[in-house]
């Protein structure tokens, strides 16, 4: 019995590399453009939206089964990265993948799970030079291109404009110092001396008001030299100083206070909607939230205020990602849709009408089939702009972020004192460091 | 069985006795066959969910693995990492902590104490009994939300209740002096299961031993300290093993309460988990970040592995200690 059960765990224990790692010897490597190949197939497409923004896309791929009518797609949403995750893992990867989670791409590009798309575009002569720079930065892990945008967000600035115009203030802040000014005068407090309106929540891991998002309107930079260099860029304790006199400004505990009550981000009652707060930094899918739940705001878009006047009219650009996975039974005619999807200037603006996200190519922002909305139109020149930035593609997802937010909240808490601030942020060097150290080493 | 004596020449009984052997043999082996036959739900689900996961995960706490590629062998790295460099362990050990030596304790002394009071209640037993048991339904998740809304430091009844008393409430889950206590005021109002254990236990124990003690003169105190609490003492140890394995354990409340407390949306990203201040970051939910949000399994394996190690280690040291204070009534020993 007890021989038995000892052979039992041993042929289990020999079994465990087998058991690992999917399989690697799947091969989806290009073979260039398959249009010529007119074999009809039906592919799969794996998708993170769900309901409206579902069908939406699915009249995206309508257009494709149109011009490709040898091709059938089947389109799954509701997808998470976990699946797509697991389904490569166990070699049942679909054709092509989307996923919102840009953080992935290092994970998924460094290992092979996602392709390399390079011998394909190379091989079609797509000119990558369509794109902007930010979405060419984001879409790859160093050399290795995986990924093809599926629109993009741009972040700016959003600000009430009844509010603005009560406290006598004529437009939006352009400097990080006018809109530390107007913060303090659009903020309204209680008798108590609780907060009632914020003119401008200077909190970050709030809302949008994360790091990353915030890094462009000191032109901050996250890495140097392949490692993390967040203490050797002085914009980030210029940020942080900012950031920290305009919380004690409020009171931290008030403010924290304030934000337990300003209502869920993704909900009719966020704070911007419902006119807590008169000026925040925000997507430029918002726009569509406002039309939808409170159309009756008066509101005002512009690019965010600036450290620096150069970078004025710049911002924080990010956007959905898709793939070809390891182990796609149909990787050529997957490269088809994929890059109809990012490419096609008409579908890219039914897509950016429907979705309410900026399309993903240059030549798509004149679409004349593109919605005319001055609104929407700020963050079309945002998302343009030359020194608009992204986010490293690291192998370590968002633990570089999380690294530094985790300083933050300590920071913007008054745990951390001013004179400490420069050794806090070369501690988390250090801890980003070695993060990417044990990730593999490499970094791009 | 094999002393039976053989007399006769072996030359005569030596086909018998061999047929003999023969058929205890091939007896003991369908028994056997029979016994693995009957065992082998159990065997199969060991191996399925206990054995391969534990061997696996020893494998590959070995190995440097992305969920991704196949498990490349790096030694002991991530032992190193885990102890040399990884600052966000200790911070991870000290809030689990936490839980062990206060959460743990308050929950046992809080479930033994309504049980006690149910068992002196005279009427409504029955009703008092499905009110205090019925938290213990609340799924987790539903739960926590439910809490996240009552302690909101703004709009929260219980702090709009407290500003009513001229009390500014605290900032609860908002804030890193009181997310722990928060979740302890939540596992303390889940706490049904373990106060139907107590109930049980102390039904049961045996009406005579307090007449024996009333009669020697012992007051309300000395019986509970006499004769209630080593009668129970299995049932206490019990409380306080399970206790601490899931204290080792916790993850969906702080996983809940940290996405949820911050006002953002829930992302897949782990920018929330820990909030506020690293003060919700458990070692489950360190571990699980590193696991799945990092694609970092292979560190995360060699976590999983210490905290197996931990666990067995605090399990063997209160098991060890419970021989000085745990009476078992049936077995006769200390």
């Amino acid at each position: 019995m007890k021989r038995a059960l000892v052979v039992l765990l041993l042929a289990v224990a020999a079994s465990i590399p087998l058991g690992c790692g999917g399989d690697d010897s799947s091969d989806t490597s290009a073979s260039g453009s398959a249009t010529t190949d007119k074999t009809p197939v039906t592919i799969t497409f794996w998708s993170p939206f769900t309901d409206r923004e579902q069908r939406v896309i699915n009249t995206g791929i309508a257009a494709f089964e149109k011009k490709y009518p040898w091709i059938t797609v089947k389109s799954v949403g509701a997808i998470t990265a976990d699946k797509i995750t697991a389904a490569v893992h166990a070699g049942n990867a679909p054709d092509v993948a989307a996923m919102f989670e840009t953080d992935n791409l290092g994970a998924f590009c460094a290992s092979g799970a996602w392709t390399d798309l390079n011998d394909r575009i190379d091989a079609d002569k797509l000119d990558m030079e369509q794109f902007p720079q930010t979405i060419r930065d984001y879409t790859a892990y160093g050399d290795k291109r995986c990924a093809m945008p599926l629109l993009a967000d741009a972040y700016g600035f959003y600000y009430n404009k009844p509010l603005l115009a009560k406290a006598g203030i004529k437009g939006p802040p352009k400097t990080v110092d006018e809109l530390a000014d107007y913060a303090k005068r659009l903020t309204q407090r209680n008798p108590d001396g609780s907060l009632k309106i914020v003119g401008f929540d200077p909190l970050l891991n709030w809302y949008e008001n994360v790091p990353v998002h915030w890094g462009p309107m000191w032109g901050a930079t996250w890495m140097k030299d392949g490692k993390s260099g967040l203490a050797q860029d002085p914009a980030w304790e210029e940020m942080l100083r900012w950031q920290k006199r305009l919380v004690d400004w409020y009171g931290y505990d008030k403010l924290v206070r304030w934000q337990a009550g300003a209502g869920d981000e993704f909900s009719p009652s966020n704070a911007f909607e419902t006119g807590k707060v008169a000026m925040i930094l925000d997507g430029e899918y918002r726009t569509a939230f406002l039309a939808a739940e409170h159309p009756e705001l008066q509101y005002g878009t512009a690019p965010h205020p600036v450290s620096k006047p150069d970078l004025y009219g710049s911002g924080f650009v990010i956007g959905t990602i898709m793939g070809l996975p390891k182990g796609a039974k149909h990787a050529d005619a997957g490269w088809q849709l994929l890059k109809f999807l990012a490419t096609d200037t008409n579908t890219l603006a039914e897509l950016s009408n429907g979705l309410h996200n900026v399309p993903s190519t240059i030549a798509s922002q004149d679409s004349p089939k593109l919605t005319n909305d001055p609104k929407f139109a700020t963050f079309l020149d945002i998302f343009a702009n030359e020194k608009s930035s992204t986010q490293p593609v690291l192998k370590i997802g968002a633990q570089n972020q999380t690294l530094f937010t985790s300083f933050i909240e300590k920071w913007q808490a008054g745990r951390v004192k001013d004179e400490d601030l420069h050794a806090g942020l070369e501690n988390v060097d250090k801890q980003i460091n070695a993060a990417l150290e044990q990730s593999g080493g490499e970094v791009p | 069985v094999s002393s039976t004596p053989v007399v006769e020449g072996p030359r005569v009984l030596a086909g018998p006795v061999r047929d003999r052997r023969r058929a205890r043999r091939k007896a003991a082996r369908r028994r056997r066959a029979l016994v693995l036959g009957l065992m082998s739900p159990w065997i199969v689900g060991f191996t399925v969910f206990f054995a391969y996961p534990l061997v696996s995960s020893a494998y590959l706490s070995l190995t440097h693995y992305d969920l991704l590629s196949s498990p490349r062998w790096v030694g002991l790295a991530n032992y190193r990492f885990l102890f040399e460099q990884d600052q966000q362990v200790w911070p991870a050990v000290r809030n689990t902590l936490w839980l062990m030596v206060i959460f743990v304790p308050l929950q046992v002394l809080f479930a033994f104490g309504i049980a006690l009071m149910l068992t002196r209640a005279r009427t409504g037993i029955g009703f008092f009994r499905t009110v205090f048991y019925l938290p213990a339904l609340a799924p987790p998740v539903a739960a926590t939300l439910g809490f996240v809304y009552l302690l909101n430091p703004a709009t929260g009844p219980v702090n709009v209740i407290l500003g009513h008393l001229g009390i500014e409430g605290p900032l609860w889950f908002n804030s890193p002096h009181w997310s722990k206590p928060s979740l302890t005021l939540l596992g303390i109002w889940g706490v049904g299961n373990l106060m139907i254990i107590f109930l049980a236990a102390l039904i049961d124990v045996p009406r005579h031993l307090y007449e024996s003690a009333e009669l020697d003169g012992a007051g309300p105190l000395q019986r509970l300290r006499w004769v209630t609490l080593p009668t129970i003492s299995p049932v206490i140890l019990f409380a306080v093993v399970i206790g601490v394995i899931e204290s080792m354990q916790y993850f969906t409340q702080a996983y809940v309460a940290a996405s949820i407390a911050t006002g953002q949306a829930a992302s897949e990203s782990a920018v929330n988990l820990g909030y506020p201040e690293n003060s919700t970051l458990f070692y489950p939910v360190l571990l699980y970040t590193q696991g799945f949000r990092y694609f970092n399994m292979g560190y995360a394996s060699a976590m999983a592995m210490l905290l197996l190690a931990v666990a067995l280690t605090v399990t063997l040291l209160i098991l060890r200690s419970s021989r000085l204070w745990v009476f078992y009534q049936g077995a006769g020993r200390r």
